[in-house]
């Protein structure tokens, strides 16, 4: 069981921007608040969040701690083939998450 | 006990900083209207370098009223053919009074087809939010929003 | 002053009154209407909706065996397209309790008793998921409280409760929701305080929460001492609340401010 939601159109005609839309499960703990004891509690992010299209980068996004808990990030891509989308989380303290999609395109 | 001439007074050190600022104003006519921090100014110069800002081409959709800073919705268009010759390549986001000025940079290219991201945002107080596309070519467009953020009435004890 | 006029003064405050109601049962709000624009998107849109991820947790908690009997909720209940009304008409009232439950006490008893599993936590991320992934089957519905003759002492309970003073502020849930509803508590809109979107992705909490976190975090802005978690008169509220809100379409999991 992942810890994403996306979504992505099955079928698109080539050439046509389509958009991703991807929900995760991130507390995005800042580093600038303090815990109930008076003291800062460690920053926890998600750092980079990427798209591949049949493997090759369509976007890249280098976030902060002034992105929300439980980040939504949605954007385009152009359809060019059919194959697989593979939408890639990292962050602090080694987090990791990976959700694929598949992608059919018409012509 | 007589004053010296060379001693500030609440009053003059208002005198002094608002001109200072109204000369930094009128020195960066190509960046945002209002003067802003130091530390987003440094961040801003980050990426622009030397480069011209110049208002335009930008769409930042924020919500004017924010009914609570923790969750803010944002979308930034930039109006581009996206085209090999001709397209953004790089998308940053700005915030005045966060304890830090950086909120994201999204890379682009061609591949992308539309120029546009959405995230939702933090913002710890009322504050400007500054976004600017960085296109192939070497320009850059800006465009700013203010949010007012408003806070809840009833909040819960942190335990 | 005459009979006659005395007369004529109350058939007019009856008149007044019965309209005074009548505007009341066609003014009822959800929280949502009181939202803005953005927020609203937030919650309309399945794609983009924060509680959406505790549905998707809550689908594989389903069908997840546990406990010493090794059994998953869809393993007596099929699909969970069963529980279809479910949250549109809890609490309902437990025999082997003898009292009412709400939603989350009834996945808990039964963990106990059909799955032999240990309870889940008050606001715990997995009794959170179920909930959620149980309630968004009645998205849409109305709010229908059951007729159950037994649950009266603790709706007629939690009505008293709703406008009992009580706390530092010497406030009663009514002063806020009935009597203010719409105005302006510093610059938050005051809701009516119906429950239609539980369990809510509040953008405060930064996560999902149950209507019992919601009443507690009214009774901590009275300054009142919040009722123990399980205890109950937060079922008696909720039970009072559902028949206050009774016909008003459920939208859960929503999102509040």
């Amino acid at each position: 069981m992942g810890n994403a939601l996306i979504n992505v159109p099955g079928t698109v005609k080539r050439g046509e921007a389509f958009e991703i839309k991807a929900l995760i499960s991130h507390p995005m703990e800042t580093g600038f608040r303090a815990g109930t004891n008076g003291t800062l509690i460690p920053r926890n992010i998600i750092q980079r969040f990427t798209c591949t299209y049949n493997g090759v980068e369509v976007f890249n996004l280098v976030l902060s701690p002034a992105i929300a808990a439980n980040p939504f990030i949605a954007f385009f891509t152009v359809a060019t083939e059919s194959g697989k989308l593979v939408l890639r989380w990292t962050g602090d303290d080694g987090f990791s998450a990976e959700e694929t999609a598949p992608i059919t395109v018409t012509s | 006990m007589a004053r010296t001439p060379r001693t500030t007074t609440r009053r003059t050190f208002l005198v002094r900083s608002s001109s200072a600022a109204a000369a930094l104003a009128l020195g960066a006519t190509s960046m945002p209207a209002q003067a802003t921090p130091e530390s987003l100014a440094a961040a801003i110069k980050d990426v622009v370098g030397g480069a011209s800002l110049r208002t335009g081409k930008v769409t930042l959709d924020l919500p004017p009223l924010a009914e609570n800073g923790n969750t803010v919705p944002m979308t930034v268009t930039v109006d581009s053919p996206m085209t090999e010759v001709d397209h953004v390549k790089a998308i940053h986001v700005f915030n005045e009074k966060n304890p830090q000025p950086y909120v994201m940079t999204a890379t682009l290219s061609p591949r992308n087809g539309r120029a546009q991201v959405a995230v939702r945002i933090k913002l710890n107080d009322s504050q400007k939010i500054i976004a600017i596309a960085e296109t192939n070519t070497g320009e850059f467009w800006t465009a700013s929003a203010d949010v007012i953020v408003t806070l809840a009435a009833c909040l819960e004890d942190p335990t | 002053m005459s009979k006659t006029l005395i007369a004529v003064l109350c058939v007019g405050s009856t008149i007044g009154v019965s309209i005074a109601l009548a505007q009341r049962a066609d003014t009822r709000r959800s929280g949502y209407q009181d939202m803005s624009k953005s927020v609203q998107s937030m919650q309309d849109d399945d794609t983009a909706n924060p509680a959406m991820l505790w549905v998707r947790d809550g689908a594989a908690l389903w069908t997840r065996r546990v406990g010493a009997a090794d059994k998953a909720c869809a393993d007596c209940h099929g699909g969970v397209e069963s529980m279809a009304d479910v949250a549109a008409r809890y609490p309902a009232f437990d025999a082997g309790l003898g009292r009412p439950v709400d939603l989350e006490q009834r996945i808990n008893l039964c963990r106990r008793d059909h799955q032999q599993a240990e309870a889940l936590a008050g606001e715990s991320r997995d009794l959170l998921a179920l909930t959620a992934y149980v309630a968004r089957q009645s998205r849409g519905k109305p709010i229908a409280p059951s007729d159950d003759p037994r649950l009266r002492p603790s709706i007629d309970a939690g009505a008293a409760l709703f406008k009992q003073r009580q706390g530092q502020l010497n406030l009663s849930c009514a002063q806020c929701h009935d009597d203010n509803d719409s105005r302006k508590l510093g610059s938050a809109t005051i809701p009516q305080g119906h429950p239609t979107a539980y369990p809510i992705y509040r953008l405060e909490w930064q996560g999902l929460g149950s209507l019992k976190r919601r009443l507690r975090n009214c009774l901590v802005g009275m300054r009142a001492e919040p009722y123990a978690y399980d205890s109950p008169e937060y079922v008696q509220l909720e039970l009072f609340l559902m028949q206050r809100a009774r016909g008003m379409p459920l939208e859960s999991p929503g999102v509040r401010p």
